[in-house]
This record gives C-alpha cells, sequence and structure tokens, in this order.
C-alpha cells in the first residue's frame, strides 16, 4: 500500500501560512512516507544529451507505487541524497514505475546514472495530479516546456487513447533546440497515428530542423481550441509557464481551468518541512499541480 | 483562436470581394476601407513546401500575409548552412524591410509547408500611405504590434529558459 497523498484527498488550502504548527499526524504513517523502499532499475534509456527515463520495480516483494498523472516520488540515490521526479508513466500505462530525469546536480547525475540492476530508493506518491475530469467533454491543451513534458506524458497518452472523453485535444512542446526534444519520436508517432494535434518548436534550430523555431506560446493560433471550453496543463520552467498561462487567460480560457505543475524545491514530501512554501501553499501537498486563479498573485511576488 | 482586436472607430465601407483574403489576424483590426486600400496593392500567391519566397539581400518589395501554412525565416552561415531564426504562421505577416530604406531583405524566407500568401506591392502600398495617412497610421499600428510581439518572443528566447542549469 503507498501512503502518499492521493489527489482525491484533496488536503485543504490553509487560509494562513501553516508553518509554524507541523501538522498533527500519526507517528507511523509519517515513518513509513519517510522511509524510501528499494526499487531496481529494470531499463535506462536515453531521451536526451542530459536525460534519461527508468524504469523501476520494487526490490522489497511488496507492490509498485501506485501513482496518477502529475504525482511525483521521492528518489534517493543512496549516499547522495533524494529529490523529488514527476511519474513520467503510472501503472494504467501498463509499465513499471517511470522516471525521466535530467542530470542538473548531484543527485539527478547520480539517479541518471543508475543501470539496469542497480537500486534506488524511492517514496511516495506525493502531491496533486492533473485534474483530468476536467478533460471531460472539454477541449485539452497539453504546454510543455523541455522536461516539463515529462509530468504530462501519461496525460499525452491518456488523450491518446480518448480515455479523457475530451473534445479536441493539442499538445504543444517548446525546446530548447532539437537534440533536446525528449520523447521525439514517440511524439511524432502519436501525431501521425492518433488523433492528437502535435505542434513543437525550438528555441534554437540547427541546420537540419524543418520544424518551427520560436517560443511554445507563439503555437498557439494554430492550436485547435475553443478558448471558453478548454482546459489546459502547463509544465515548465516558471518564467514560460507564467508567459504561457497569461496568453491563455488573455484567450479566454478561465484561469482556473489552467493548470501549473510548480517545482519548488521540495524535501519532506509530506508537508512537513516547509520547504516548498509558495504563499499560502505547501506545494508538495497542494500541489505541484495548481491553478492559475490561485497562483498568479504568487507567481509574481519576488520573495516567495 | 481568435485574437483580440481592436475595434474600427468608423463605419464600415463597403469591402471590395478580395479584401476578404486580407482578414489575416495580425491586420483584422484594420479599418475595412484600409484592409480594401491593401487589397487593391496586392495579388494571391501559393508556395510550394521548401519554396523559396525571398532570398537575403534581395529588393524588400513585398508584405506577405500568410493566409494558410507556414514560412521559416532563415539566414544561411557558412559552414553550417541554412539555419531557421524563427517561423510565422497562418495570420501572420513576413516582411517589413520595405517600409526603409534601403529597401533590403535582412533574412531568406522559405515555405516549410504549402503556403498561401496575400502579396501587397510595396511600392503601391507606399503610395497609397503617402496619400492617406490613416491608412499609413492604421498600418503602422498593426505591423507595430507584430514587431512588439516578436520582440518579446525574441527577448524570452534570449533568457534560455531550458538550459540545462549545470552549464556554465
Ligand atoms: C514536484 C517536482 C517534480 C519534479 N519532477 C522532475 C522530473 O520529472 N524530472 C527531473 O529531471 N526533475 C524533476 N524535478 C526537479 C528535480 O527535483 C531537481 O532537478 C533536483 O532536485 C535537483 O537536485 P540535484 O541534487 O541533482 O541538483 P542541485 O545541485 O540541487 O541543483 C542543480 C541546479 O538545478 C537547479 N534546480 C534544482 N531544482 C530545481 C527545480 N525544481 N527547478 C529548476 N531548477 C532547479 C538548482 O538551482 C541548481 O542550479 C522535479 C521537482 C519537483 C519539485
Amino acid at each position: 500500500m503507498s501512503t502518499g497523498t492521493r489527489p482525491s484527498a484533496e488536503a485543504a488550502l490553509p487560509a494562513t501560512a501553516p508553518l509554524s504548527s507541523s501538522p498533527a499526524a500519526p507517528a507511523a504513517p509519517v515513518v513509513a512516507e519517510m522511509t524510501p523502499r528499494p526499487f531496481r532499475v529494470v531499463d535506462r534509456v536515453r531521451e536526451t544529451p542530459d536525460t534519461w527515463t527508468l524504469r523501476l520495480v520494487p526490490d522489497d516483494g511488496g507492490p509498485t507505487i501506485d501513482a496518477v498523472p502529475g504525482q511525483f516520488t521521492m528518489v534517493y540515490a543512496f549516499g547522495v541524497g533524494e529529490v523529488p521526479v514527476s511519474v513520467s508513466a503510472v501503472p494504467s500505462d501498463g509499465v513499471p514505475l517511470t522516471h525521466t530525469v535530467r542530470a542538473v546536480g548531484a543527485v539527478t547525475e547520480a539517479i541518471c546514472a543508475a543501470k539496469p540492476g542497480d537500486v534506488l530508493g524511492v517514496r511516495g506518491p506525493f502531491g496533486r495530479g492533473w485534474p483530468l475530469d476536467q478533460a471531460v467533454g472539454r477541449d485539452v491543451l497539453v504546454i510543455a516546456g523541455g522536461l516539463g513534458l515529462a509530468p504530462l506524458w501519461p496525460v499525452v497518452h491518456a488523450l491518446a487513447r480518448r480515455d479523457s472523453a475530451g473534445r479536441a485535444a493539442a499538445v504543444l512542446v517548446g525546446g530548447r533546440t532539437p537534440a533536446d526534444l525528449p520523447y521525439r519520436d514517440e511524439l511524432a508517432r502519436l501525431a501521425a497515428q492518433t488523433g492528437l494535434q502535435v505542434l513543437v518548436t525550438v528555441d534554437r534550430a540547427d541546420p537540419g530542423w524543418d520544424g518551427r523555431v520560436g517560443v511554445v506560446t507563439a503555437l498557439l493560433p494554430d492550436a485547435r481550441f475553443d478558448p471558453a471550453r478548454t482546459v489546459a496543463f502547463l509544465c515548465g520552467p516558471e518564467v514560460m509557464m507564467r508567459v504561457t498561462a497569461a496568453a491563455l487567460t488573455d484567450a479566454g480560457v478561465p484561469a482556473h481551468r489552467v493548470h501549473l505543475s510548480m517545482e519548488r524545491n521540495m524535501h519532506c514530501g509530506i508537508g512537513h518541512c516547509g520547504r516548498c512554501q509558495l504563499g499560502p501553499m505547501l506545494l508538495c501537498l497542494h500541489g505541484p499541480v495548481c491553478d492559475y486563479g490561485r497562483l498568479s498573485p504568487l507567481l509574481t511576488i519576488r520573495e516567495l | 483562436m481568435t485574437s483580440p482586436s481592436p475595434s474600427a472607430s468608423s463605419a464600415p465601407l463597403p469591402v471590395p470581394e478580395t479584401a476578404s483574403s486580407f482578414r489575416v489576424a495580425a491586420v483584422s483590426g484594420m479599418r475595412a476601407d484600409h484592409l480594401a486600400a491593401l487589397a487593391g496593392c496586392a495579388r494571391e500567391l501559393s508556395f510550394e513546401p521548401g519554396q523559396v519566397l525571398f532570398r537575403e539581400g534581395g529588393v524588400a518589395d513585398t508584405l506577405y500575409l500568410i493566409r494558410s501554412g507556414t514560412v521559416a525565416l532563415e539566414m544561411f552561415v557558412p559552414a553550417r548552412g541554412s539555419i531557421s531564426i524563427d517561423t510565422v504562421g497562418a495570420g501572420d505577416l513576413v516582411g517589413w524591410s520595405w517600409l526603409f530604406p534601403p529597401y533590403r531583405l535582412q533574412f531568406d524566407a522559405r515555405a516549410l509547408t504549402a503556403v498561401t500568401a496575400g502579396a501587397v506591392d510595396a511600392a503601391c502600398l507606399r503610395t497609397r500611405m503617402a496619400q492617406d495617412p490613416e491608412l499609413a497610421a492604421d498600418l503602422l499600428f498593426h505591423l507595430a504590434q507584430v514587431l512588439a510581439g516578436r520582440l518579446s518572443a525574441t527577448r524570452m528566447r534570449l533568457l534560455d529558459v531550458y538550459r540545462n542549469p549545470a552549464e556554465r
């Protein structure tokens, strides 16, 4: 059994910052939530020069971690450290626990270096995922910047299978260069073989690139969606999400239907330590997915 | 998606049939009689994927209003080849070097997909703008809006938000 906070738990948003008092919680579940379980790497695929996808199965005889799209786990490279990583595939995709990780520092470098057979510690799942129920009967826009596509990847697959019973679905991806685009082949396959509209752009082209060049918001005029009936899921660098969310609301998408996955630093994953506080929210608990209606006043405050 | 545009202040004038082709987003907020003036200077063109609209160094004699398809703005870099600097899609426009002397094109433009465009003759347009300051102001306002959007987008790209923080 996983002990992480499931989206259905819908932790209520406190009116004031809850930092001074730790939530009273029974000791045993906290210990379980804080204790990494051993997971063995069964597969490792290089997505881009600095990014790998790892598939992990439990090494303690227990069940796998049953996360929903948008949730994250805390992945521990033994002896190095532990970091939050979103799930990039979920059990309903019929695959093991999957994480796509970019090597940016000590811990993520160690995780990316893990080879099949190696063991990592994992605890979770944590946080609130994408509110996919809002896709029913609506146009869906998935907008990703760089590796922000990883937490959205299970959503893209659900849309491709038409699980969500939504209307039109468009996937807009912005990357640094063509070589930095994760899941490039699979995106091309989904564009060719499913009803998904897939639009990709890069900041900087190379001589072979015959696709779009420019910021991800420049793709919006080509995306098929009716703003008033749209739900949007965004993930990427914070600046990219801020600008994109503003463009969407300018176009008429209601702010409360623009959902962002916020990647502030996290430590405990269970709302205990306060590392991931953003205004009145603890992102590990009330996020990482939050709606822009709630976030927009917080995103421009520099001290947060 | 439709973008909001400033509404015309004057009563709409009868618009010739050809002017409907100028209802591309970038200029759709222009006054109907001004759109008709654009149409009066224009012809419809289409380009095959890969076909060149214009080349760097050539005479800037056309404003292209892209009705469908995608155009890449490119520059040839020795030892690297043609590098796409920006792409422009349906509803947008390409080319403003025709506005300022010496009317010289700064980049190559190439159709990435099949492209249809309203091609407005620049000499004709400059003459009309000289005769009609209101037309000039209306068109320049809409061009400035496009340019401001391109400038902020380019600035966003300068931020290089997707770079790996491990890179120095
Ligand atoms: C909810 C959540 C989900 C995440 N999902 C993923 C994922 O699916 N794949 C993935 O590769 N990473 C993901 N991250 C980011 C990942 O946790 C960080 O890259 C990691 O903590 C960096 O640790 P490190 O020791 O390797 O590097 P550090 O030495 O801690 O950091 C290296 C550099 O990266 C910067 N950095 C660290 N964390 C972040 C961040 N969150 N955003 C921007 N810059 C950061 C630091 O400022 C520093 O410059 C997620 C983060 C959160 C909060």
